[in-house]
């Protein structure tokens, strides 16, 4: 049906993987050079931690269907175990530190994964809320988490690799995005393996997989085990790469309501849509802000301004819902579809990511 | 390692059933249908119930079922709404726990059958309301057929070794082969989900059919579809039989199809079994005829008005 126009993009250039070369020759050749600091710092690495732990998030709700409201806690716990690998284990390398981190909240997010044995959507939410309270409060409450500071705040050490120092803006920026890379390969392989169909299966029809033979209790921990691992390396880019600096205030339960709105805003159950809800929730303040200082940066001061943000950012989330509820990611496949000249397809196709 | 072990025993299983199921079907083409029928009984029964009772809050559902599948036969259990057919079937499924009675899979006997081990032991089932997983491809549904004969798990499936691409090629090609067997061939990549819905029924059976399983339950599998899909359906059900040697057991409200396409045919009328027999049998007996036309033969009500 679509057989003449695919002929015209054929082999490895063909639209799956087209995208996604552009953009890392871009992100890799073009944006180190031409991009600023502040574009490296303030916008590129915090989009890239955060879209990691929106692809993590996605793949406990999105694919498999389980809701949670402690990402938050998931990025501090991956913050502080590789701050402390780091800091106790002497001769272990950053990259070591950085796994042994993801695998740690790998088996935080396990142990609270549990009650998904018996609950079920809000409420089971409700009891990852326990995540939530429970790392912040023993991050606070017990000072050997942060080596003993007495506001519980940690200084990141510098990112080393393999001899190389990932220092400036730049450094810092091509570390994230390299692990980032990695990771959204990572998953996109579990996705496309027997434990990515289960997710899926768990998530549509519990029944049926439990007939078929599907292990839903192994399947359920283990989507939560891997969602934690991707968010707790992201809690190392977030604390190490963007803030360098943290404390458990700042994993607080509207970062995991962020955390949760990106893949609602940006498409549950996709990659790209975990990206791209990130990169909504990221940059779009900072436009936004631009914008309003550009327009009225007389008129209004911050205060004021930065509450306009929130009314405008609200209304275009609730209108972007409305016009596409499964996010943003459909409404660019399907401006992708008009641009190319597709002819439209009477019936959904399989998921690209 | 149990799992392999099961996956050992399910290819025995499978080995033996694909042989009787030859033998049957030889014997089918060399003897008239009675004889046939004959030598089918003298294997075991893939599936038996004894004395099986259900109830819900202290309403019967089910009140001492007996009934007996044998070796490459279609049995259909027919009966008005809330006779009970659905219950008998998720207790064979393991979903509902029987208050009394018990369930023989082959040899295997059984109080409360394991669901997440019903794969293993054989047995597939098809739900009543469609059961696919809507977002994934028609092709992965059908996969996911295959899920209990896995036995290399995340960390062996994250480093694709050589068992899990071996596990996962198997798999595909079971699958490819009975989406051409069932002709969704046109369909395999869409999501299951947006499919039309008497496509979906057939990618559920396929789903059900791609691990060969010695026995298949159908719970309505030709309710709400249009009558030519209806035929159809009841063609590829057949033809499961008969290329796949399964036994089949199957739910039905229309009475037309499933006198032709059942070789017996269980009666359920308020949990209780009140007729079992081939379809003649059935056509004909009294008890059946007044539960389904409601007709009271012995004249007791008017009287008693």
């Amino acid at each position: 049906m679509t057989r003449p126009v695919r002929s015209i993009a054929t082999g490895w250039l063909s639209a799956p993987h087209f995208a996604p070369a552009v953009l890392l020759i871009v992100a890799y050749g073009v944006v180190p050079f031409a991009g600023s600091d502040y574009l490296l710092d303030a916008v590129l690495t915090p989009f890239l931690a955060l879209g990691l732990a929106a692809l993590g998030l996605n793949l406990l709700t999105g694919y498999a269907g389980q809701v949670s409201l402690g990402s938050a806690a998931f990025l501090a716990v991956g913050a502080y175990a590789a701050y402390n690998f780091n800091l106790r284990l002497h001769g272990v390398s950053f990259l070591m530190s950085l796994m042994a981190a993801g695998l740690v909240t790998a088996a935080v997010g396990i142990i609270f994964g549990l009650p998904s044995l018996r609950l079920r959507g809000f409420y089971l939410a409700v009891s990852t809320l326990a995540a939530q309270f429970f790392v912040q409060w023993a991050l606070t409450k017990f000072g050997w988490f942060s080596n003993n500071n007495p506001s519980g705040v940690i200084d990141a050490p510098q990112l080393t690799v393999a001899g190389i120092i990932f220092t400036g803006a730049v450094g810092r920026y091509l570390f994230s995005l390299t692990v980032v890379v990695i990771a959204t390969l990572f998953a996109i392989h579990l996705l496309r393996s027997q434990v990515g169909r289960n997710f899926i299966a768990l998530r549509d029809h519990e029944t049926a997989a439990k007939v078929l033979g599907v292990p839903l209790l192994r399947t359920k921990l283990l989507a939560f085990g891997v969602s934690s691992f991707f968010i707790g390396i992201a809690g190392v880019l977030w604390a190490f790469a963007y803030l360098r600096t943290v404390e458990p205030a700042g994993f607080n339960l509207d970062r995991s309501f962020e955390i949760l709105f990106m893949i609602i805003i940006g498409g549950l159950a996709s990659i790209r849509g975990a990206f791209l809800g990130a990169a909504f929730i990221v940059v779009f303040p900072l436009l936004l802000s631009r914008l309003g200082a550009a327009l009225l940066g007389n008129v209004f001061d911050s205060g004021v301004l930065e509450m306009s943000q929130r009314i405008v950012i609200g209304a275009l989330i609730i209108g972007l819902l409305i016009a596409e509820p499964r996010g943003l990611i459909a409404l660019v496949d399907r401006l992708a579809e008009r641009v190319l000249r597709r002819s439209p397809r009477p019936l959904p196709r399989s998921p690209q990511f | 390692m149990s799992l392999v072990a099961t996956t050992g025993a399910g290819a025995i299983i499978l080995a033996r059933t694909q042989e009787r199921a030859a033998a049957v079907r030889e014997a089918d083409a060399a003897r008239p249908a009675a004889e046939a029928t004959l030598v089918a009984g003298v294997a075991e029964p893939v599936l038996r119930l004894e004395s099986v009772c259900l109830s819900f809050g202290g309403i019967a559902a089910l009140d001492g079922i007996d009934l007996t599948v044998r070796q490459g036969e279609i049995r259909a259990i027919i009966g008005p709404n809330g006779a009970g057919k659905s219950s008998l079937l998720n207790i064979v499924s393991g979903l509902y726990r029987p208050d009394r009675g018990v369930v023989w899979l082959a040899r295997e006997r059984f109080t409360h059958v394991p669901t997440t081990r019903l794969a293993a032991h054989g047995v597939a089932r098809t739900f009543q309301n469609l059961a696919l997983f809507k977002g994934l491809p028609v092709l992965d549904n059908v996969i996911m057929g295959f899920v209990h004969r896995r036995s290399a798990g995340f960390v062996r499936q994250m480093l694709s070794t050589r068992e899990a691409r071996r596990e996962e090629a198997e798999a595909r090609a079971a699958a490819e082969e009975v989406i051409s067997f069932l002709h969704l061939g046109s369909v395999k990549h869409r999501l299951a989900g947006g499919l039309p819905y008497g496509i979906q029924k057939r990618v559920e059976l396929a789903r059900a059919l791609v691990a060969r399983p010695p026995l298949l339950l159908l719970d309505e599998p030709l309710a709400g579809v249009t009558l030519g899909e209806k035929q159809e359906l009841a063609a590829h059900v057949r033809n499961a039989r008969d290329a796949y040697g399964a036994s089949i057991v199957l739910i039905e409200h229309d009475i037309g199809v499933v006198m032709g396409l059942s070789d017996r045919i269980a009666v359920l009328d308020y949990g209780r079994k009140i007729a079992d027999g081939t379809p003649e049998e059935v056509r004909s007996d009294q008890a059946v005829i007044d539960a389904y036309l409601g007709v009271t033969h012995e004249g007791e009500t008017e009287r008693g008005i």
